[in-house]
């Protein structure tokens, strides 16, 4: 189906990304939004605030990230498209929700406005340090997907997908924005409501007391039912049967958290979204996502000038991460470069891949602001050699 | 292809980011051009000395800071002093005259000043002072155009001060335009 | 209620077999529960059922959200659309799933541990704010299902595992913490009072706004065993001993201890625009036609 067209601001716009990601979820049909102010992210929920009631909907205050989370996934089993939206120290709080919406297989959406840390950090000033805390940071074992736009007008269009992949999967998904990326005000086209492609949720079709709310469909995936459907709903965080019952066994907990991971990890080359720049027959190629991936641009085209044959691959999906792929790509080059404003997260993720068919180099950064381009060039100069 | 770094640096409430913005929608959304507005954040950037940062290019913009700025406006001698050093050697100074005077200029640096506050308050608000900038840099530079840039400043200011923003718009303009010896 | 329904003692094995009236809400398959014997966990149930059916709700619209805890476990024996969330946090996740789908009646049943300690914070804001939720604490004043620690509601003296020599620390008096957030509705009862309970339940399931009920129950297992307070019938005869009705009490005054008075009865019965309502009626007045009337 289409969006909207109530939530959908069609027209050429000059945006920031916090401004574009919450138009993004505006038009991918969001109605429910709970959050606690936090920068760099506060902008996307003061939009929202402002926006909401021309739309149709709900923005509330809560009175913490742990509130904020959680009455996003109440506000799910309402049968409402949702979203939190943060950075750093809110991300921490909301961990614990974050494996609540994963276990009990709500689709949700988080925005993650990535500063300086760890605590308090930098709150204005950007850093790419959340990648693996997105991944690990709530416990036990869960896949998310995470996708990292680089520009405003991506904050718009992953926003969308980041709704979709939510509905389709039945997975928190995540979009890990930066500090540059939230702030910087670009060009943003918002298409017409009819060309904006929404998936809607998976509601049941099944009568009450036919239906079990986690019996998986052949994807992996349970169609939903939500309250005041006269299902009776028994919902969790507890491990569960199909039922939704609790079942505290080592069978039942096998049987679930796989279902629940190969939802995604079977489905992780499908998932995806590399943009790849003259990768094929490159000596070096860069691996890069996010604001960073901008930068490393600027040093690719500088190394290109001096006439090196060096590759840009931006993940746009960073979890799960293409491992696939990577490993691919290490077979058509002779040294990879991962440039990420951290000092070292998802270049782990890529060594991974590359499995030691060839050298790694990491061009890290404690965050504050972006690489100076010539770091980055320097690496691929060496890595050239 | 061309590109152009722009800094503008100010007081906060002096309307400096209104300023980028409007640079920034003239190039992208009315010229067909690309441009990346940054803004200074922090708490530097709250109350005291304000800056935006705008690339305008015919390519899209890769690196979205502009480190040495081909063009530097300044409405403050706060901000004269701290961006000078940062600007290129034959870059382009444009400051309000009555609040910045150019010590130490680099050699080959150009530098264009105008009486924005007093044309602003002429104009009856004193608020407009970065409009008529924004004007001055439309006339000196021409990287935006009048047309594009009228455009963008009256889809950026509240109703009911279209006219009033126009004018100091022109008012500006002119000025820059007079100055390089336009017709 | 007489002596001798107090007294466990009775062979029941000869009576003939009826089918209990609470049955039809509750989820049989899954029953036994886990609560111990003499835990008055249940007998608050059977008093929720009782008032649910007294008040002919349409059962597919009413939905109760718990969070960790013995009482934590109350959603998922309810044939109803039933919530068992995180620890601490079913007020926040009742209040976005009551503004997503306002039709819906929505109780928080929990614990003491889980709403005040925990949850607290959560506690004063949805009163603050009026969500319309019917908050249902059953407060056994410890936890319970970790195994006795110190609650917040646990009265000075008391020794529990994590307060080996005595608890020294203030415990919260939950109507007045109710009453200051501004909740419209906030009354008392113990386990001893069933058919009191059963009609508070019922009115208050009628009502609108942050209501919230506390109801004294035994944990004989840890609370009443480690401060020698006998067995769960021995608490509800203290609580019969011990309880004062006084309805309209400033709630100043109705704190409990080890002993004392345990003054019961509804506190607290006003009315104030709920935070939809309140939401509606703000922005219908100021945006005017630009506003969507928010329904759900």
């Amino acid at each position: 189906m289409t969006a909207d067209p109530k939530g959908v601001l069609t027209g050429v716009h000059f945006l920031d990304g916090d401004h574009a990601a919450c138009e993004g979820a505006l038009a991918a049909g969001c109605r429910f939004v709970s959050g606690y102010p936090i920068t760099p992210s506060t902008e996307v929920v003061e939009r929202f605030a402002q926006r909401i009631p021309m739309v149709g909907g709900v923005f509330i205050q809560m009175e913490d990230e742990l509130a904020a989370s959680i009455t996003m996934l109440g506000a799910v089993w309402g049968g409402k498209k949702v979203m939190t939206v943060t950075s750093g120290p809110g991300l921490s709080l909301m961990m614990e929700h974050l494996g609540l919406a994963y276990i009990t297989e709500a689709p949700c959406v988080f925005i993650d406005v990535q500063r300086g840390g760890p605590s308090t950090g930098l709150p204005t000033l950007p850093a790419q340090a959340d990648m693996m805390q997105v991944k690990w940071g709530s416990h036990g074992d869960y896949e998310i997907i995470a996708l990292v736009p680089d520009s405003p007008q991506e904050c718009f269009d992953l926003t969308i997908k980041a709704f979709n992949l939510a509905e389709q999967w039945r997975v928190p998904v995540f979009l890990m924005m930066d500090e540059v990326v939230g702030h910087m005000t670009e060009r943003v086209v918002i298409p017409e409501a009819s060309a904006i492609e929404i998936t809607e949720r998976r509601w049941t079709k099944k009568a009450p007391g036919e239906y079990r709310p986690f019996d998986a469909c052949a994807d992996g995936v349970p169609a939903m039912a939500k309250a005041g459907d006269g299902h009776r709903i028994h919902v969790t965080g507890l491990t569960h049967d199909e039922r939704g019952w609790p079942a505290l066994t080592p069978k039942s907990q096998d049987k679930l958290i796989r279902r629940l991971t190969n939802k995604i990890r079977d489905n992780a080359d499908a998932l995806a979204d590399i943009r790849e720049d003259q990768c094929e027959g490159a000596d070096v190629i860069v691996v890069s996502y996010g604001i960073t991936s901008r930068v490393a641009s600027s040093a690719v085209l500088q190394a290109r000038a001096q006439g090196l044959k060096v590759g840009h691959a931006r993940l746009v999906v960073a979890w799960p991460f293409p491992t696939t792929r990577i490993a691919y790509l290490a077979t058509q080059c002779r040294a990879m470069v991962v440039p990420e404003l951290n000092l070292g997260q998802m270049v782990h993720e890529v060594s991974r891949a590359v499995a030691g068919k060839v050298p790694v180099r990491l061009v890290d950064h404690a965050g504050g602001t972006v690489h100076d381009p010539k770091v980055i060039l320097d690496c691929i100069l060496g890595a050239a050699r | 292809m061309a590109s152009t770094g722009i800094r503008i640096g100010g007081l906060g409430g002096q309307g400096v980011i209104l300023s980028g913005i409007i640079l920034g929608k003239a190039a992208s959304i009315f010229d067909g051009k690309n441009a990346t507005l940054i803004q200074a954040f922090g708490p530097e950037a709250r109350g005291s000395a304000c800056s935006a940062q705008v690339t305008i290019a015919d390519a899209p913009v890769a690196y979205p800071y502009v480190q040495n700025p081909d063009v530097l406006v300044v409405m403050s001698s706060d901000a004269y002093t701290q961006f000078i050093p940062t600007l290129k050697a034959d870059g382009l100074l444009l400051y309000e005259e009555e609040l910045v005077t150019p010590k130490d200029l680099p050699p080959g640096v150009k530098a264009y000043g105008i009486p924005a506050t007093r044309i602003a308050e002429e104009l009856g608000r004193r608020l407009v002072l970065n409009i008529v900038m924004v004007g001055f840099f439309a006339g000196v530079t021409g990287v935006v155009s009048l047309v594009a840039a009228e455009k963008a400043l009256l889809s950026s200011v509240p109703k009911g001060t279209e006219s009033l923003n126009l004018n100091a718009f022109r008012r500006g303009y002119e000025h820059g335009r007079s100055l390089v010896g336009a017709a | 209620m007489s002596e001798t329904t107090l007294n466990d003692d009775q062979d029941l094995s000869g009576l003939p077999l009826v089918d209990n009236p609470v049955m039809p809400y509750l989820r049989q398959e899954r029953i036994p529960h886990i609560w111990c014997p003499g835990c008055g966990i249940g007998t608050t149930v059977n008093c929720f059922t009782r008032a649910l059916e007294e008040a002919a709700l349409d059962l597919d619209k009413v939905a109760i959200v718990s969070g960790i805890g013995c009482t934590g476990r109350v959603a998922g024996y309810l044939n109803l659309d039933s919530f068992h969330t995180t620890h601490g946090r079913a007020i926040p996740f009742a209040t976005g799933l009551k503004l997503a789908n306002p039709d819906l009646n929505v109780v928080v049943y929990s614990g003491d541990g889980d709403l005040f300690a925990i949850g607290g914070n959560h506690f004063m804001h949805a009163a603050r704010r009026n969500m319309d939720l019917l908050v249902v604490c059953v407060n056994n004043f410890t936890y319970g299902m970790t195994g006795g620690q110190v609650a917040p509601t646990t009265p000075i003296g008391a020794t529990q595992t994590t307060m080996p020599f005595g608890n020294f620390e203030n415990p919260a008096s939950l109507p007045f913490l109710a009453d200051a957030a501004g909740a419209t509705f906030v009354a008392r009862w113990t386990v001893f009072h069933v058919r009191q309970l059963t009609r508070c339940f019922k009115e208050a399931l009628g009502k609108k706004g942050f209501r919230f009920i506390e109801i004294m129950a035994p944990c004989p297992t840890l609370f009443l065993r480690r401060n020698r307070l006998g067995d769960g019938v021995d608490m509800v005869r203290q609580y019969k001993e011990r309880s004062v009705l006084r309805n309209g009490a400033d709630t100043k005054e109705v704190a409990v201890g080890m002993e004392g008075d345990i003054v019961v009865g509804t506190f607290v019965d006003r009315e104030r625009p709920t935070w939809l309502e309140a939401m509606n009626s703000h922005f219908s007045s100021v945006l005017g036609d630009r506003y969507r009337t928010y329904g759900g």
